[in-house]
């Protein structure tokens, strides 16, 4: 936390009587690409306009590089933003979109139109300052509102789901786009958005938020390898959860008795669950479980559907004792429906967490 | 609710500097900076509507006694407004004109804002609208005294019937009755009733029809069930903006209702410009409103209940 | 969508535009007419009540007035709607919808009652009556329309835009002027116009509230009781109803405006 460039301490946030954010604390590095992910409703944007000085919070102090700025207006925060509806002035061409915050910057005209034409550059629309705001497509916007919070050279960049417009293709070159510009101009990035795929493929880590409350923060892989609690694994990915009671450690693997479908075994326990007869939760990714011929050992069950995607199938498994079917993704069996099965994984490819 | 809560909180952070902390509570309190843009017009509504009406509700309670204003409370200006024959007449026939427009004007415009609604392009509906709205904000004293000149003795339609050889004596029935009255009324507030209707209308959700045509409704139980329900709110919202203030109108029955068509507003100017009896106008003014707003109450709760019987 | 054809619809909606416009426009037909008479059949084309009504020096001080009323009230209405339409677009306000209904209150009461209260008011604080007192209560009247008017306005453009200036740097004032004026000004000017018109065209308010300062509708008022006075009314009844009709559809035009100009701006 010491070594945090954005630091929020205790930060809570009650609209009336509705908690938005709840005892939040979060240290995010200087140059750090940050991701709040999370489902709508989660807090994530209103933790986003707490940093940016749109709404005050209940209680609790936000720090920008050491600097309280908890009481500032957003004016006097060294943060810009780009909003989600891009909010780009409808009365203004691009250059004098771009240029709006640079009328305070002291600095010259001609220094302000040669920050204009190099912003311009960057988000490659060069000569299309003299557009009026209403001939740009999505795409554009984006980037104008972009290269808006950008020439200003703020110490943080705020981005309040700012691809979430776009159709599946711009917005995949975009997350590569943002991403670079984000490695260019070395600034603080803190992006929120809803879509998981969009937090792993460009965040240095991610904070995933849920009821207003933070339930883990970490890098991608991490939070995908090694989640904390079932609604983040939930969340991220598909998982599977199986639900059991600690038998004991043999080594470092535990024993779990999973009721119906026998024993499970994993490698990775946390140590408040590794005192036998915890209720605990075994999760599983789909593509982590290995499918077998019936007959061989493992967890006996029956294909009840399949979808061929191409580069691998999605298959559901169900098993008798079990309410839901387990999702297997198999690189190359075309197994189908009714195929008797059996499903296997290493230890080490299990997480054992606690149950609610 | 939310600076309830704020306060508590700053409160115990910012104990010291009482300015600061003022400062502070108010930045980041939303309900306080909204109310401070707020107050110049809220302060003007109490002191030019509120404060007035206020006084007028307490005139009604005094005697007027010659030159002196009698300051005692009493309930014998309501007495006489409920007792004497003449009073009572004059509200039944207040009431009864103003419901017979409202009436006329909300059935006349209803069609209108429907064709407007439904079967006029985009384009051109933005014209229509402004051709129908015109006339609301032009002089309400010259539309009111065009009639006059229509409906006269020697106005335009006797004059033109005789001149055409139609008629020999011009008709004396046209002017001067309550008739004249409502035709007046319902031409004035013609574009009340149209806005409000062709809203509630327009926001329909246009599946909504199709849904019916598609769920076997034909064309007139689709309008009985689904388009008239959803377009109510505007239709008793036009209704309302009608009713009130035309039961409260003075140039209309001066200049065309005759002895016939003499209405409440009509009483309560006399009491005021004429005898000097303001705490008489003033609970005229008082039970006029009374009446009118227990009659808005009970005919919309009867206007509801009757459509939710047709679904 | 194309409109779909209805000709019954249609031909209802001409008769009842003719409803709508036929009897007023009477009043400039006989302003030419060359008899005192306001009869069929017309005797002549004459401008000489126009003559007369230009050459009467009691209209002139009652437009006048009219004129000082209405730009009076139509800037302080204008004024006090933004402010309110403001606050009740852009803040999170308990108890916002009572205010909005506290505020639309005049359009529920009779006129009458407004004038009459206001009388009393004026007559209990002591305050003589004059174009002051009349201003008084038509900012009452027109406030609503003011508040109404800007409110669809404010609505129209997105919060953020204010946000997104503040959050480049701008304050609270810079960000009015820079962001906020120029989109509502389709809003203001069409509000101005729509209040300058009612308060010009207003009458009853006036009549109890003016004093001994006639107000051009208290003048034509005072003027009906003169049958041999009727075509020169007619004559200024028509030049109002002329001017009237030309601010409504700039107003309307530049109210629109703003509201096209948000279709092509929106996403």
């Amino acid at each position: 936390m010491d070594d945090a460039f954005i630091r929020i301490e205790n930060i809570t946030k009650r609209f009336g009587g509705v908690t938005a954010v709840d005892h939040v604390d979060l240290g995010i590095k200087r140059g750090e690409f940050f991701s709040l992910l999370g489902p709508s409703g989660c807090g994530k944007t209103t933790l986003l306009r707490m940093i940016a000085g749109f709404e005050y919070p209940s209680e609790g102090e936000i720090y920008i590089d050491g600097i309280p700025v908890t009481d500032l207006p957003p004016n006097k925060r060294p943060s810009n933003m780009v909003f989600q509806s891009y909010a780009i002035f409808p009365h203004l061409n691009v250059a004098d979109n771009i240029a709006y915050g640079l009328r305070r910057s002291g600095l010259s005209r001609a220094e302000r139109n040669a920050r204009v034409e190099e912003a311009l550059a960057m988000i490659r629309l060069p000569g299309m300052g003299k557009r009026r705001a209403d001939q740009l497509s999505g795409g554009q916007r984006q980037r104008v509102a972009l290269a808006r919070a950008l020439v200003n050279r703020p110490k943080v960049l705020l981005l309040d789901e700012p691809l979430g417009a776009l159709d599946k293709r711009l917005r995949e070159a975009m997350q590569i786009e943002l991403r670079q510009i984000q490695k260019t101009v070395g600034i603080t990035f803190v992006f929120v958005t809803h879509d998981q795929e969009e937090a792993l493929s460009m965040s240095d880590r991610i904070a995933v938020m849920s009821n207003g409350e933070v339930l883990q923060i970490a890098d991608p892989v991490t939070l995908y390898e090694r989640p904390n609690c079932r609604e983040v694994a939930d969340f991220i990915g598909t998982m599977n959860f199986f639900e059991g009671k600690m038998i004991g450690m043999g080594g470092d693997v535990a024993e779990i008795d999973a009721g119906p479908i026998g024993r499970l075994r994993a490698r990775n326990v946390p140590v408040a669950l590794t005192a036998p007869g915890s209720d605990v939760l075994l999760a599983i990714r789909p593509e982590k479980i290995a499918m077998h011929k019936a007959g061989a050992p493992g967890i006996v069950g029956k294909v009840s559907a399949a979808a061929y995607l191409g580069e691998r199938s999605h298959l559901q498994v169900t098993v008798d004792g079990l309410k839901a079917p387990v999702a297997v993704a198999a690189q190359t069996s075309r197994e189908p429906a009714g195929t008797e099965v059996s499903l296997t994984w290493e230890p080490d490819a299990a997480i054992i967490l606690p149950r609610e | 609710m939310g600076s309830l809560a704020t306060v508590d909180v700053i409160g115990g952070r910012y104990s010291g500097g009482l300015v600061r902390w003022l400062t502070t509570l108010y930045r980041r309190s939303d309900a306080m900076r909204g109310y401070t843009l707020l107050s110049p017009t809220v302060l003007v509504m109490l002191a030019a509507m509120a404060a007035p009406m206020l006084l007028l509700a307490l005139y009604s309670f005094w005697t007027q006694d010659g030159l002196v204003l009698d300051r005692h409370f009493t309930l014998d200006r309501y007495a006489e407004v409920f007792t004497r024959d003449t009073y009572r007449e004059l509200f039944y026939r207040s009431l009864y004109i103003s419901s017979l427009v409202t009436a006329v004007t909300v059935l006349l415009a209803y069609p209108m804002a429907y064709f407007v609604a439904f079967y006029v392009s985009p384009r051109t509906k933005f014209v229509w609208l402004i051709l129908l709205t015109i006339p609301f904000w032009t002089s309400y004293l010259l539309r009111v005294f065009a009639w006059k000149i229509i409906l006269g003795y020697n106005g335009v339609i006797n004059s033109g019937l005789m001149a055409l050889g139609i008629i020999h004596e011009p008709f004396e029935f046209l002017l001067y009755n309550t008739t004249a009255v409502v035709v007046t009324l319902a031409h004035a507030w013609a574009a009340f009733a149209i806005l409000p209707i062709y809203v509630s209308l327009e926001k329909i959700d246009r599946s909504l029809l199709e849904a019916a045509a598609d769920l076997g409704d034909g064309p007139v139980s689709r309008f009985l069930r689904i388009t008239l329900p959803l377009s109510l709110p505007g239709v008793i919202g036009a209704a309302v903006l009608i009713f009130v203030p035309t039961t409260g109108d003075y140039v209309t029955p001066t200049l065309v209702g005759g002895s016939d068509g003499v209405m409440i507003a009509n009483v309560i100017q006399v009491q005021f410009a004429k005898i000097g009896n303001w705490p008489m106008g003033a609970a005229l003014a008082m039970a006029s409103m009374a009446a009118v707003g227990a009659v808005t109450l009970i005919s919309v709760q009867a206007v509801r209940l009757a459509v939710s019987r047709t679904r | 969508m194309g409109a779909k054809r209805n000709y019954w619809l249609f031909g209802y909606a001409v008769l009842y535009l003719a409803f709508l416009y036929v009897p007023v426009l009477f009043l400039p037909l006989f302003s030419f007419n060359d008899s005192a008479f306001i009869a069929f059949p017309l005797a002549g084309f004459t401008t000489k009540w126009y003559g007369q009504m230009l050459a009467d020096d009691a209209m002139h001080s009652a437009l006048w007035n009219s004129l000082k009323v209405g730009a009076a009230v139509a800037l302080i209405s204008t004024a006090l709607g933004l402010l309110a339409a403001k606050a009740l677009t852009r803040y999170r306000l308990p108890g916002g919808a009572a205010v909005l209904g506290f505020t639309s209150l005049p359009l529920f009461i009779p006129d009458i009652v407004l004038g009459i209260s206001l009388l009393i008011l004026l007559n209990t604080v002591k305050m003589p009556l004059s174009l002051v007192s009349v201003m008084l209560g038509h900012v009452l009247i027109c406030a609503p329309f003011a508040i109404t008017v800007l409110m669809s306005r404010f609505d129209g453009f997105d919060k953020s835009l204010e946000e997104a200036s503040l959050d480049l740097g701008e304050n609270g004032w810079t960000t009015f002027w820079r962001v906020t004026f120029p989109l509502v000004l389709p809003g203001i000017i069409s509000s101005l116009l729509l209040t300058f018109i009612v308060s010009f065209d207003e009458f009853l308010i006036a009549y109890f509230l003016a004093g001994t300062d006639a107000t051009l509708p208290i003048y034509i008022w005072g003027q009906l009781r003169f049958p041999y006075k009727l075509p020169v009314v007619l004559a200024l009844g028509a030049v109002i109803l002329v001017v009237s009709c030309v601010l409504v559809v700039i107003a309307e035009w530049v109210r629109g405006l703003g509201q096209s100009g948000r279709r092509t701006v929106g996403v």
